[in-house]
Formats: C-alpha cells, structure tokens, sequence
C-alpha cells in the first residue's frame, strides 16, 4: 500500500499505544466513530484540520502520523519491542533511536520482519507435516506397500524350493504392491510439489471452498436480490466447478452458500445495513433488533462488504472443535490443519450453548494487537429424541473497542507454534518453547 | 502342533509374507485385521506371542495394548509392536503402552524372526 495511505494505520497503532477507545478519539475530534474507523484501515484519505485534530487528541506530532518513513520505523521498532520476551528496549525512546541510528533502528525492524515471516513459514511447515491427515495418510501407504514388497521379494530370493503356487501368489502381490505404491509415491510428490508458498497451499476440500470464499471477500452479491433462491446458489457453485473446484470442495461450497442464502433472505442487505449503521457492530443489539439469533447476526456481519462493515472475521468450529469456516481479520491467526488454542472463547462457549461470551484478545507471540472476540454455541437444524442437532460454535472478531471493556486475554493460535510456558490447555509440546 | 502367534495387521500381503516366514520356522500363525475387536481376538485366540501393528483401522495398536496390559491373563504375553514410524517419541509410546519389542517397517524377514525367537526364548 503506498506511504500516503498508511496514515490511518499509524492512527491507530497511535490510539491503541494510548488505550484510548476508537469512540473516544472520535468524540475529542468531533467526527463519528464509523468514520473514524474508515480512516484507521485506510479507507479514507485524511488530511488538514482532521488529521492536526487528531495528532493533537494522540498528543503526537502531525508529521509524525503523515511522515511515512520515520513514523513506520518507530512503529516498526514498537512492534519489535512488543514482540520481546527477555529483553527490555527503552520503548519510550523509540523515536529518539530512530531519529539518531534510523541505519540501525531499519536493520533492526528488517530482522523483525523476517522474524515473522519465518514463524509464519514454521507454522505452515508444522502443520503440513505434525497433523496433515492426507500426508499421514499417503505415507503410511507407502511404507506398508514398500514393507510388503521387501517382505515377500525376500521370501521368492530366499526360500529355496518354493511352491509353484506361492511364487505365483508372491508375484502377484508384489505386483499388486508395486502399483500402489507408484500410486502413494505419483500422490505424495503431486502434493508436496505445492509446499511451501502459502499462496499456492490450496489442497483440501475445505481449503478449495474458503478459497473461493476469500476471492468473493465472503460476500455474494447473487444471493442478496431479493428474488435469490436455491438455483442462484446452484449456478455459483456450477460456475466454480467450471473453473476446476472439486466435487467434494463444490459440496461444501453449495451448503455454505445455501445458509448463506437462508440468513439473507432472514436478513436482507439493505435493512441490516441499515440497522448496522444506527446501532453498531453490535451483535445483540442487531440480534434484538431483527429478532435473529446470535449466530445468523454473526455470520450476516462477516458476509457484509468491508467497505461497509469495516474488518470482520469469523470462525466457525463443529462439536469435534474442528474449524469449519474461517474468515480471516488482520491480528488474529487462524490454524489452517492443526487444532486451534483451547483456549479460544470459541470453545469456551461450546461447553455453554446458548450463553454468550465476549473477550479481548491478544495471540502470543505474534504482533500484539488486540481483538474483540464474540462467541456463541446453539444446535444447527432441528433434533430429536434419539439424535439431539449437533452444536455448532460461532466466534466473531471485530477490532479492538479498547482497554475499557476489559483486559486482554493472552491466547495462542495453536500449541505447536505456542511460546506461552505455561498453559493449563496444552496439549502437546511446541517448538518455539523447545527452542528450535 | 507349535507355538501360536496371532498377527494382528490390516495390510492383506504384509499378514501372507510375514504369515508365510513364521509357519515355515513351526509356528501356528493366527491373524486378524482389524483394531477395534483385537482384544476379542486376543481372548479368542490366547496366543503365546502377539505381534501387532500400530496404525489399524478402528483403534490403535497402543489402546489395544494397554487392555491387553490391563488383563491379567495376558499381563505377561510377549507383543512384538510394528509401525511405520521410528521416532524415539513413539518408541517411549510402544514401551510405556507395555511393549515387548519394538520394529519399524519396513523391516527384513530376517529381523522379525530373529526378534520373535528371542521373545518366545527358543
């Protein structure tokens, strides 16, 4: 994104640093919240009096939010800093660093950078190989094809005077045995050719259906008309089968579209939208306003246009804690393959149906920014006697309100790239703590 | 009549290999391909040496070794483990379920039964 459109990032980075509340800073600038919230993910250019006003309200230099470089360094040096365990950097002179070493105060960011960027690779890496199923899967098949191949060669060059029959019989099943393994070895290469650009990860069903979901922004204009019904979903999933998605991911695309289009047909664009508007990114207030629930306000809030609703991100998981859907926010990571961090308020509301639950949260070892986490369970469908509706799991993220609604809870994304020492909830060991 | 071993294994050419190398040493080679009722095959069968592989269909090879552990009866049953990992996090696993021995696949004719002799003390 180019420098001049990165002011309303350092506002907030500048709001949050401060603890100050988004409806707050608006109010000291006379200017809405919603507005605000434009501006702070760049989706409104700012200048003049606002941004003095603001800069003022932040207690900060103008140039300092407007100026690029000098202001991204320090942030950048503020994020390396946040991200330290053991060391102690002066936080507070930041700036002076940055003004009188800017060579240093760059390298020392870059590192940071790269820092990430390789935890982020680990990550990836951890997850394809510690819990892929079809890596699993593939190899086991292998190595049972080669055990049983070595075993009964050595039987037909070892044994002497073997039966007719048995050296037919051992023939056939190394031949049997050699083709599935051509079979594992053809799969295995196929798959692992892909690794490890994460733009090219799509590979599962579900990843394939998410994808499609994520180059729509995860809204569907089609389904919005008011005369939408079940062939405009139909015709999405059969335009998607035509660009190569697979039987199964089309599957799981055409049952997401299907709620899609039974939540805005319960909640139409326009009235929620509006709804939206006058009360908030509220969900009970939108929920008692429409009389939906919980989670179909949820979801219809994820699906909205960003230009609109501002970032979203929403993460569904089934009775098994499985992550079902997952639409990503900025901050907040979410494990592609591995189990997610139990403590997620995800799964605290799934022991709880019906009640729910708001959190703020910051995942350890990753950027530090704090989220608005939202989460309710409710049963999908309709039960009975002898198979109750299985439960699903909805967690809203939303940006931070600020440091008034509570504390931040320190979670993690998953444990195996968890740097948090001591967890009650983990449950296996992670590499960052063994220090690799 | 010799010794009975009863393998307990899901892949069909592994059991006729390694079935094939222990009847040709005198055993009574016994097999069943599934995890979730091995113990009844177990009970049914009352082996004198069990050899049994980790990944099977319906539970796993460490689950069933713990109930065979857990009944007195086969307490002491020797149980050759197989599986197709060889980390040293999944031989701590084989040992703490209660394993005799354990062999990564893929394995030689030779090693299974040279192992399984040593475990029957013949």
């Amino acid at each position: 994104m180019p420098e001049r459109f990165m002011i309303g990032t350092r506002i907030r980075e500048r709001r949050v640093h401060a603890g100050i509340r988004q409806i707050d800073l608006a109010q000291r600038v006379g200017i809405s919240p919603s507005y605000l919230n434009l501006i702070e993910h760049n989706r409104r250019r700012i200048g003049g009096k606002t941004l003095l006003q603001l800069a003022a309200a932040l207690d900060v230099e103008p140039s300092l939010l407007s100026e690029g470089a000098a202001a991204t360094l320090v942030s950048g040096l503020r994020e390396a800093a946040g991200d330290a365990d053991e060391a102690t950097p002066e936080r507070d002179r930041a700036e002076e660093f940055a003004e009188r070493f800017p060579g240093w105060a760059g390298l020392l960011t870059e590192i940071h950078r790269r820092n990430q960027e390789m935890e982020r690779t680990i990550e990836t890496l951890t997850d394809r190989l510690a819990h892929d199923p079809f890596l699993a899967d593939s190899l086991h098949e292998v190595i049972s094809a080669v055990t049983a191949i070595r075993s009964t060669s050595s039987i037909l060059v070892e044994t002497e005077e073997l039966e007719p029959e048995w050296t037919a019989r051992f023939h056939r099943n190394i031949n049997e045995d050699s083709a599935r393994l051509t079979e594992g070895a053809q799969a295995l290469v196929k798959y692992l050719e892909g690794a490890p650009n994460r733009d090219a990860e799509v590979q599962s069903p579900q990843d394939e259906m998410h994808a499609v979901l994520a180059a729509r922004g995860f809204h569907f204009a089609e389904l919005e008309r008011e005369a939408a019904g079940p062939r405009a979903v139909a015709r999405l999933v059969h335009d998607e089968a035509e660009r190569g998605l697979s039987g199964p991911a089309q599957t799981l695309l055409n049952a997401v579209l299907t709620r899609y289009l039974e939540d805005a047909r319960a909640l139409p664009l326009g009235p929620f939208l509006a709804a939206r508007r006058t009360l908030g990114p509220h969900p009970a207030r939108l929920a008692k306003a429409t009389g939906a629930g919980l989670a179909r306000v949820f979801r219809r809030l994820a699906a909205m246009p960003e230009a609109e609703s501002g970032p979203v991100g929403l993460v569904i998981c089934d009775a098994s804690g499985t992550l079902i859907f997952r639409k990503p926010i900025e901050g907040f990571a979410m494990p592609r393959l591995a189990g997610a961090c139990a403590l997620w308020p995800l799964y605290q509301a799934m022991s709880q149906p019906f009640a729910p639950l708001r959190r703020r949260v910051r995942q350890a070892g990753r950027g530090g920014e704090v989220i608005e986490a939202l989460a309710v369970a409710v049963p999908e469908g309709t039960g009975g006697f002898d198979r109750p509706a299985p439960v699903r799991a909805h967690m809203l993220l939303l940006p931070d309100p600020g440091a008034a609604h509570g504390a931040a809870e320190e979670i993690g994304v998953s444990c195996r790239i968890c740097p948090l020492a001591t967890c009650a909830a983990r449950r296996e060991p992670s590499i960052l703590a063994e220090g690799f | 009549m010799g010794k009975k071993v009863l393998l307990i294994e899901d892949e069909p050419n592994i059991i006729e290999a390694v079935s094939f190398i222990l009847s040709r040493d005198g055993w009574e080679v016994k097999t069943h391909a599934n995890g979730h009722d091995a113990m009844d095959a177990v009970r049914r069968r009352a082996p004198d040496l069990l050899i049994l592989d980790v990944m099977l269909p319906g539970k796993s090879g460490y689950d069933i070794l713990s109930e065979i552990r857990e009944d007195a009866d086969f307490a002491t049953l020797p149980v050759l483990m197989l599986t197709a990992r060889g980390q040293t996090r999944d031989r701590e696993m084989a040992e703490r379920a209660g394993a005799s021995r354990y062999m990564t696949k893929p394995f030689s004719n030779a090693d299974v039964l040279d192992a399984v002799r040593a475990l029957a003390g013949t």
